[in-house]
């Protein structure tokens, strides 16, 4: 149990790390960079014109995409610990995992053919 | 007292593998942007630029653009969500890092062996799709936020093809422990002979090819790197950074490209062993071995970034939707059909 602790305390440790790093490379470039503040620099960037409407909108046309992706990358959690153990499962597991992916994929061509997977 | 002696060497060598691989990840992205970005695609497409700064194929490119990079004023935009803006580039670059903590290089060489390693390494590499979303809506500007858009779209469509491309390799080993899988390569025959052990790209080669695929989408290169695309988007979500924020971005592109290399190699070539070298000599030739197969892999994802010309978005979408996961769904199944039939 220790050492399974142990492993995500690396992990953890790791992150802290990491995050000093980047904190101290930041810290680095503000030494170095120069600061000469004009406010022609902080207009926000459109291809050289005057920026129109401040902030842009867009259609977010893939939430479709965002709800299959939920439902199929639940799915993996929870092919990854069957794909571990498939030796001790034998026939019994595989057909279980069949029947599972089969139903997934009656989803993923119902969704197919109702029109979702068309960028439109 | 035993025990405690055990855990200060256990948070020194932690302490020191920490230190070795956040040194190393730069040092990585900056190899293969000079191999591959610098000079294979200055002889492949004839650009000239790259090859002149200091004389001998133009090896002082890189300083230079270091330099550059050190030098840039850092340009926020008044209309900038200013924190958020400031915090993307941190979380892009550190799940890259994070990806190297389960990585193996020899028997004894890897920063945690982690049960999960597989999993664990898909997990963090796509919390950079967060990072990327951050850096988009924070820049207020519209080429960002519809760069940010296309890759979170990209990003998860091609998360599954790389997952289910990954079970297969993980129903053959029976672990998702990356050790565990290149020990399986290691230990494996083909029909009895040990000559090379058994790698699993002879067997998985649709996950291999999943894999390459779907970690190219992942890397955002071309033929799909519509969320940067700079004629059309300037460069997407990154359009509004300047200087080691921008640079961040670099490390983070080029580290995570040498992170899949890594895991492929990992997964389907055998990793960091050789099959005939075992204990202190494998752990010597661990780094080299592994280098060698990465920068292989690397090849072919960069030959294939110079070559093809871009897809549109909804080619995308579809090829992911319509080929890539059917195929890797397909491909689990008939992988357990074997693993379970023999």
């Amino acid at each position: 149990m220790t050492s399974y602790y142990h492993s995500y305390l690396a992990v953890a440790v790791f992150v802290g790390a990491a995050l000093l790093m980047v904190g101290a490379m930041l810290g680095v470039g503000r030494l170095v960079r120069p600061v000469r503040p004009q406010a022609e620099k902080y207009v926000t960037y459109e291809a050289g014109s005057d920026p129109v409407g401040g902030w842009g909108q867009s259609n977010v046309r893939y939430y479709v995409y965002a709800l299959l992706f939920v439902m199929f990358d639940v799915e993996a959690v929870f092919i990854f610990p069957w794909a571990v153990h498939l030796d001790v499962l034998g026939w019994y597991g595989l057909v279980e995992m069949a029947i599972f992916i089969i139903v997934l994929t009656l989803g993923l061509v119902y969704a197919w053919r109702k029109g979702v997977l068309r960028w439109a | 007292m035993l025990q405690l002696a055990v855990d200060i060497g256990w948070g020194w060598t932690l302490a020191f593998k920490t230190v070795l691989v956040l040194a190393v990840v730069p040092l990585a992205a900056l190899v293969l942007g000079y191999t591959f970005l610098l000079k294979m695609m200055s002889h492949m497409q004839s650009r000239l630029g790259p090859m002149d700064p200091g004389g001998f194929h133009g090896w002082f490119q890189l300083v230079g653009d270091g330099i550059k990079f050190l030098q840039k004023e850092d340009v926020m935009p008044a209309e900038a969500d200013r924190r958020v803006f400031a915090i993307a580039p941190a979380v892009v670059v550190i799940s890259t890092f994070l990806v190297f903590v389960v990585v193996p290089t020899g028997p004894k060489l890897v920063v945690e062996n982690l049960d999960v390693g597989v999993f664990y390494a898909l997990a963090v590499s796509s919390l950079s799709v967060i990072g990327v979303l951050m850096a988009g809506w924070a820049s207020a500007n519209k080429f960002a936020l519809l760069g940010a858009l296309r890759a979170a779209a990209q990003l998860i469509a091609y998360e599954l093809p790389l997952l289910l491309a990954v079970v297969g390799v993980v129903v053959q080993a029976g672990t998702m422990s990356l050790q565990g899988i290149v020990h399986a390569q290691q230990a494996g025959s083909i029909f009895g002979w040990h000559g090379i052990g058994f790698p699993f790209i002879l067997t998985q080669f649709v996950g291999f090819l999943l894999f390459l695929v779907a970690s190219q989408a992942e890397l955002t290169q071309t033929p799909f790197d519509m969320p940067v695309a700079e004629s059309e988007l300037v460069a997407g979500y990154m359009v509004e950074y300047t200087g080691f924020r921008f640079l961040f971005f670099f490390i983070g592109e080029f580290g995570t490209a040498f992170a899949f290399a890594a895991l492929a190699a990992t997964l389907f070539l055998g990793g960091w062993s050789l099959p005939w070298v075992h204990g202190a000599a494998a752990d010597l030739l661990g780094i080299p071995v592994l280098f060698a197969k990465l920068m292989l892999v690397a090849f072919l994802m960069f030959w294939v970034r110079f070559t093809y010309p871009r897809l549109r978005e909804d080619q995308l979408q579809s090829l992911a939707w319509k080929f890539l996961i059917p195929i890797g769904l397909a491909n689990i199944l008939v992988t357990g059909i074997f693993k379970v039939a023999f």
